[in-house]
């Protein structure tokens, strides 16, 4: 028994659970999977009067193929939602593949079955995959507060070391993926001295080509519409790689894949980079070595799965809801 | 700080107790339920010597329900009060054929821990077999990278890694085979 004391809380709802946070104010905590804030509280790096534990809040766990504005999909993933469950999820696999990709590389299976993607983004750990994921994926972010529902994108809610937009009595409710209805590829490469530790340095890479939304393949021809890299344990916070972004957008994917550009990009994502950490694990020099590696190497597979892509994200079967034990 | 009345099922047990918030689950098994096979290492989330199974029965209705027989979680990252109403079982209760007094026969994962000297010390195994147990019922038939991935949560300070390796292997074809007897046995002749 290492943490210092505090008072435990269990509420049964969304509701329920923001006004004890509003109430109780600065001393209060939600605790989700507890995965991340238990060894804190363990190592008493991190004591609070108030845990106000979500586990009996079902209706923030569970998956949903949402329809949006014309053909357009959507995927909610409850912030509840364990990364375990998300693994195994066919919804996920098929329509948010950088996020079913992503899950096997967070901590280990054990660390999974308890661990949230809600607490994971709240956490917000510039070392995390879910979090670059949501940047990648232009994610919206959905919450709750006395003052109503909001909905943040996650290019505005990572705000520094740990910290977020949300508001001390706010709660992340759950996360929206749109789903692609063209042609698209997705990879998420990372680096970490074990299997299970925080990536010395990560990249997620979602591209977007502009063809026949109807099907066939992307083609070596078709333009890139939307790319996006998400980088992780390479400065204070998730980052998006812009720069480099801007290099590939509108240009023909055929010229994309070759490994001439694949090296170009992966030092372009670099270029900007201003607050890589330096620490035991590796001089900021060599994190920025890594990270070009893994954006190169991500950014190969997901062009070469937009160009040769046959199987369609956004199209397909249909999923209903996808409850998930959080 | 006010304490709290819990009830946990451990081994099959129901096991009742007035416990302070900060109890952690491993804490729990070993002083209240004096259940101390479950070993606490690094009481942080690394080493996974507390490996325990957890489920929660009675959310089983409205959620997917999780893996049949629990999770295998670190009881050292769960408080005891978070448990509350769940299903525990621990090192005890993995043996076949049990009783909660009587010594039971060793599981398929551990007779093949101590066919292949998959333990030297003993302190991480309880983790281990927990572990394996979980990771084998998701997946009867790994491959041996499956089997390394499954294995990097927990920690093994005497480095007896390619023992346990090979008992995984072994307990994982012995479990594959036994099913495809199973079934052949069943098959209309």
């Amino acid at each position: 028994m290492k943490p210092a004391p505090f008072e435990y809380h269990a509420p049964a709802s969304a509701k329920e659970a923001v006004e004890l946070l509003a109430e109780l104010g600065d001393g209060a905590k939600l605790i989700a999977g507890g995965q991340s804030l238990v060894p804190l509280l363990a190592l008493r790096l991190a004591a609070f009067e108030h845990l106000i534990d979500l586990r009996k809040v079902s209706s923030l766990r569970g998956m949903e193929d949402r329809a949006g504005a014309g053909a357009a999909r959507a995927v909610w993933v409850g912030a509840g939602t364990t990364e375990a469950a998300i693994g195994r999820s066919r919804l996920v696999a098929a329509r948010v593949p950088l996020l079913a990709r992503a899950t096997p590389l967070i901590g280990h299976f054990q660390i999974r079955n308890r661990g949230t993607i809600g607490g994971s983004l709240a956490h917000a750990d510039a070392a995390a995959e879910y979090p670059a994921v949501a940047l990648a994926l232009d994610a919206v972010i959905e919450t709750l507060s006395p003052r109503g529902q909001r909905a943040i994108p996650a290019g505005e809610f990572f705000t520094g070391i740990w910290s977020t937009a949300l508001e001390p009595d706010e709660l992340l409710t759950g996360v929206a993926f749109q789903v692609p209805g063209g042609p698209a590829g997705f990879a998420v490469e990372e680096f970490a001295r074990r299997p299970g530790d925080f990536a010395v340095a990560g990249a997620a890479v979602a591209i977007e080509l502009d063809a026949d939304p109807d099907g066939g393949a992307g083609g070596p021809d078709a333009q890139v519409s939307r790319c996006a890299i998400g980088l992780f344990g390479l400065g204070t916070t998730p980052l998006r790689a812009s720069a480099a972004e801007a290099l590939a957008a509108g240009r023909a994917a055929g010229d994309l894949s070759t490994d001439a550009f694949g090296r170009e990009i992966g030092q372009a994502a670099m270029a900007d980079l201003d607050s890589v950490p330096s620490d035991r694990h590796g001089p900021a020099a060599y994190r920025k070595r890594v990270g070009a590696a893994m954006v190169t190497a991500a950014w190969r597979r997901a062009i070469n799965e937009a160009v040769g892509q046959v199987v369609r994200y956004g199209h397909g079967e249909t999923f209903g809801e996808e409850a998930a034990r959080g | 700080m006010a304490d709290i009345g819990i009830g946990i099922r451990v081994n099959g047990r129901l096991r009742r107790g007035n416990v302070e918030p900060r109890l952690t689950l491993v804490d729990f098994l070993r002083e209240r339920c004096q259940l101390t096979g479950t070993h606490v290492g690094c009481e942080h989330g690394v080493c996974g010597a507390c490996t325990v199974l957890l489920e929660y029965p009675d959310d089983a209705d409205e959620s997917e329900p999780g893996l049949p027989g629990g999770e295998a979680v670190r009881s050292c990252l769960v408080f005891a009060v978070q448990a509350d109403g769940g299903e525990v079982t621990t090192i005890e209760g993995i043996g076949a054929g049990a009783s909660s007094t009587g010594v039971r026969e060793l599981s398929a994962v551990q007779a093949a821990f101590r066919e292949h000297h998959a333990l030297q010390c003993g302190f991480c195994t309880p983790g281990f077999v927990i572990s394996v147990t979980a990771f084998l019922r998701e997946h009867p038939d790994p491959t041996d990278g499956q089997i390394r991935d499954a294995l990097s949560g927990n920690l093994c300070r005497c480095t007896g890694y390619q023992g346990i390796l090979a008992a995984v292997r072994a307990a994982a074809d012995g479990i594959s085979t036994a099913a495809q007897e199973t079934k052949h046995t069943q098959e209309p002749r």
